[in-house]
This record gives structure tokens, sequence and C-alpha cells, in this order.
């Protein structure tokens, strides 16, 4: 199908969107990739009155390490921190999740902070946010403030963002030495989005796993952190015993929902599954 | 005028290495317009929710889904068609590998998938079958099962890195 009709402004600075978003509060979308807007738009699953282009607006892109931290800038694409030799280097999650994203005509355009700000809950971003501590810096007319993953994600396609604030960027603690990470994924097909996933960090001091992060995707209406799963890990030898009682944990973690392709029952079993896989590959 | 088209925004691109100028409705999407407005009917309409591949054209050097990108956001950009990379020749080879491999049927993947397969060739000459595979896999073809398009891709990366070897 096509969009419906819509009228569109490309944005040179931030005070011109805050003023546009002022003048049309909930008739205007922002557009960055547009990656998942323009399918919703040619689907009619949303009808605009304008869209904001953000992508002309200077200083929202790269990727910058200063001071322990990772700071991408909302518009860098999935495709630019797949490739980035400072991603893989300091924050290995996202070069390992990135290739799950779509496929690559869409990593050459989407955007961290889109999938971020859209926070659909069966994508791969919110996830790794959320087991990297991420925070996020949200731009508004009377300045920046700063949002923890944690806080961020607040129901389906729900987040802490206001009406008339702008996701900027994403700020990343860099792990300390001797962290690992995993990001495991089960789709129908290649690119598809995920039946369940999830992102796992920890530090391996000799033979035991220290500040497990288990976040999963595809299950609930959020990013969700197994906490009774990672406290059953926390300190201890990982062995098949301890791979067991986490994935028991998982009943108390997560509470998945049925689609049209898997059952309950189904995903609860696959992310069982997927996080026996996730801490083999941090033991490993 | 109709408010219709008071909607539409002059729009400067380069089309294939033509400067192009056209007033542009923000609704329509860049394979509508290179269709429709410029008659380069080469790149396809088919599932304009961002799945199937068939609208993969090259924006900037990289390749973009078409129906996922709106015309009027080519403003300055530079934007590569079939067309243009079948008149240029510089995608002879891998054209002429689809037909001895009997690598389409319909036809209607192959623009697409001819993009795609030479965006592989560029950025990751020795790529594996898996590797190929995965490049494709935001392409769909209903027709050949893909073994076949998978195998005049081989055939192309393997014979370039052959003539590579013997300029060596």
């Amino acid at each position: 199908m096509k969009a419906p009709p819509f009228a569109y402004r490309k944005a040179t600075t931030l005070a011109e969107v805050f003023e546009l978003l002022d003048t049309h509060g909930d008739g205007a979308r922002l557009l960055a990739g547009g990656q998942s807007l323009l399918a919703a738009l040619n689907l009619r699953l949303s009808s605009p009155q304008i869209l904001i282009d953000i992508t002309g607006i200077p200083g929202l892109t790269g990727i910058k390490v200063a001071n322990g931290t990772v700071t991408i800038g909302a518009l860098t694409t999935h495709a630019e921190i797949e490739r980035s030799p400072e991603i893989a280097h300091m924050l290995p999650l996202l070069a390992q999740a990135a290739p799950h994203i779509a496929h690559v005509a869409i990593r050459n355009v989407g955007t961290i902070g889109g999938s971020i700000a859209l926070a659909d809950p069966a994508a791969e971003w919110p996830a790794c946010c959320l087991a990297l501590g991420a925070e996020f810096v949200i731009a508004g007319k009377t300045g920046n403030r700063m949002v923890h993953a944690r806080d961020f994600f607040q129901a389906l396609y729900t987040t802490a963002l206001g009406p008339a604030e702008v996701l900027t960027a994403i700020e990343i603690p860099v792990p300390a030495a001797g962290s690992r990470s995993a990001f495991v994924e089960l789709t129908r097909r290649r690119g598809d989005y995920a039946i369940v996933g999830v992102a796992a960090t920890a530090r391996m001091d000799g033979d035991v796993l220290n500040g497990v992060q288990l976040a999963f995707l595809g299950t609930d209406q959020t990013p969700v952190l197994a906490k009774s799963a990672m406290a059953e890990i926390e300190g201890k030898n990982l062995s098949p015993v301890l791979i067991a009682a986490a994935s028991k944990a998982l009943a108390s973690d997560l509470d998945p929902g049925g689609d049209a392709y898997s059952t309950a029952a189904t995903k609860m079993h696959l992310a069982r599954v997927i996080a026996g896989r996730a801490l083999a590959a941090l033991a490993a | 005028m109709s408010a219709h088209m008071d909607r539409s925004i002059e729009t400067t691109l380069s089309v294939n290495g033509t400067p192009t100028t056209r007033r542009i409705e923000p609704r329509q999407h860049l394979i509508d317009f290179l269709r429709e407005d410029l008659g380069l009917t080469g790149s396809h309409t088919g599932c304009e929710h961002g799945v199937c591949g068939a609208c993969t054209v090259r924006v900037d050097g990289k390749i973009v889904r078409g129906c996922l990108t709106l015309a009027v956001q080519m403003a300055g950009k530079r934007v590569d068609t079939i067309e243009g990379l079948s008149d240029s020749g510089e995608i002879a080879e891998l054209q002429r590998a689809f037909h001895e491999r009997n690598a389409l049927q319909c036809g209607f993947c192959t623009p697409g998938m001819l993009m795609a397969a030479q965006d592989l060739i560029l950025r990751h000459p020795h790529a594996t079958r898996d590797e190929i595979r995965d490049h494709i896999s935001g392409n769909y073809c209903r027709c050949t099962g893909y073994q076949a398009i998978v195998d005049a891709i081989e055939t192309v990366l393997k014979a370039k890195a052959v003539a590579t070897d013997k300029r060596r």
C-alpha cells in the first residue's frame, strides 16, 4: 500500500524540531532512518500530519569514546555500529547483535536512536542497552536529561520520552576488563524480528561468573532483565546444574505472550534454550 | 494550484549520474518516484514494507530499500538503479552468470537480487556460500529456491578471485 499524505520538513537544528513539535503536537512524527516508520505508514498503521526529518541535524551521528564511556549518536546506523572497530573492541555485544537486525539494506539506513525510541519489544538494541546499563541522552526545549535504560522502556512501544523530546545519544559504560558478552536470537527466517533473544554480559573471574546481566527480547512488552536467573548464577561456577537452575528461575522473570507462530509455552521453552546457550558462550 | 500540489517539494538528486529536479509529494517513496515519474521501471514495487527486497537500489553507494525511503529525502544524494548498473557494464558478469545458471525464472526479484549481489561482490569479495545466503536473505525469490542464485553469485566471486590472483 501507499502512505497517506503528510507534510515533510527537514530540520537543521534541534530548536527547529522543538518548534515544529510544539506546533503540530501529536500530528508530528520524527523521521530518522525511517525503516520502521515508513513501513508503518505504507501499511497505514499510522497517519501523521507531518514528518520532521532529523537526519540533517549536525552532531547526532558517530561513535566517540571518552572517560570510560562510549557515546553513540542517535542517528548512527546499525551498519556503522556493525562495522565499527571501537564497538568491536569495547562493546562486542553490540557487534554480536547487529547482524541480527533485519538485512543489509535496512541496516544501512536504520538508526540506533530510532530503534530505541520506537521500543519494539522484539528489537535488539533495547535489550543490549539494558544488559550494558546504557543511559539515554534526551533533549528537550529546556535542556538535556539522562534516563537509564532500566527506566526508559515502560510498556509496549511506550518509553520515558516526552512528546516534545528527542533522543540524541546513547551512553554506554565501557565494561570492565575481563568482561564477556553473548547475543543469541531465534527467528523463523534470517532477519525477522526475534521469536526470543537474549543479550548477556558477565565478567569471568577465574571460573566464576560475576556481574551477570541477561536481558531478554521478544518475550514481554518491553525488554526484560531476568533478575532471578541472574541471581542464581551470580558469583558461581557455571555448570549444567547451575544452568538448569537459572533456566527454572526464568519462570519468575519472563511472562511471554503467545503469538500467531509460537505459544507462550513455546516461547518460555525457547527462552530457556537460549539462556543456556548464552551462559555457555559466556563461560567458554 | 490544489492543496495536493502545494504539498510537493522541489527536489534535486542524481539518478544514475544524471542531475534530476522534480516536484515530489512527500508521501511518494523512492521506487514509485523512479518508476512513475522517471520511467525507470527496472526496480520493482513489491511488498512496500521492507520485506521482499524487490525495490533495492543504491543511495550514495549503499543498498537501501526503495520502498522505505521517501523520494524527497534524496535531495543532494546519488541514486543508482539497475538501469544504471546495467548500462555502465558494472554488473555484466553477474548478469551473464544469472543467465547461464538459470538464476531467475519470472524475473521479478532479479533487479533487487542483482543490486544486493553486486553489493556483496564490492564489499566482501571472498564471501562463502553461507555469507552469500546471509547477504541476500533480505531478497525474496519465489521461483528458484535460491540455489541457482547462490551458484551464480559464487561463480562471479570465484572468477574475480582467479582474475585477481593472475594479476599478482
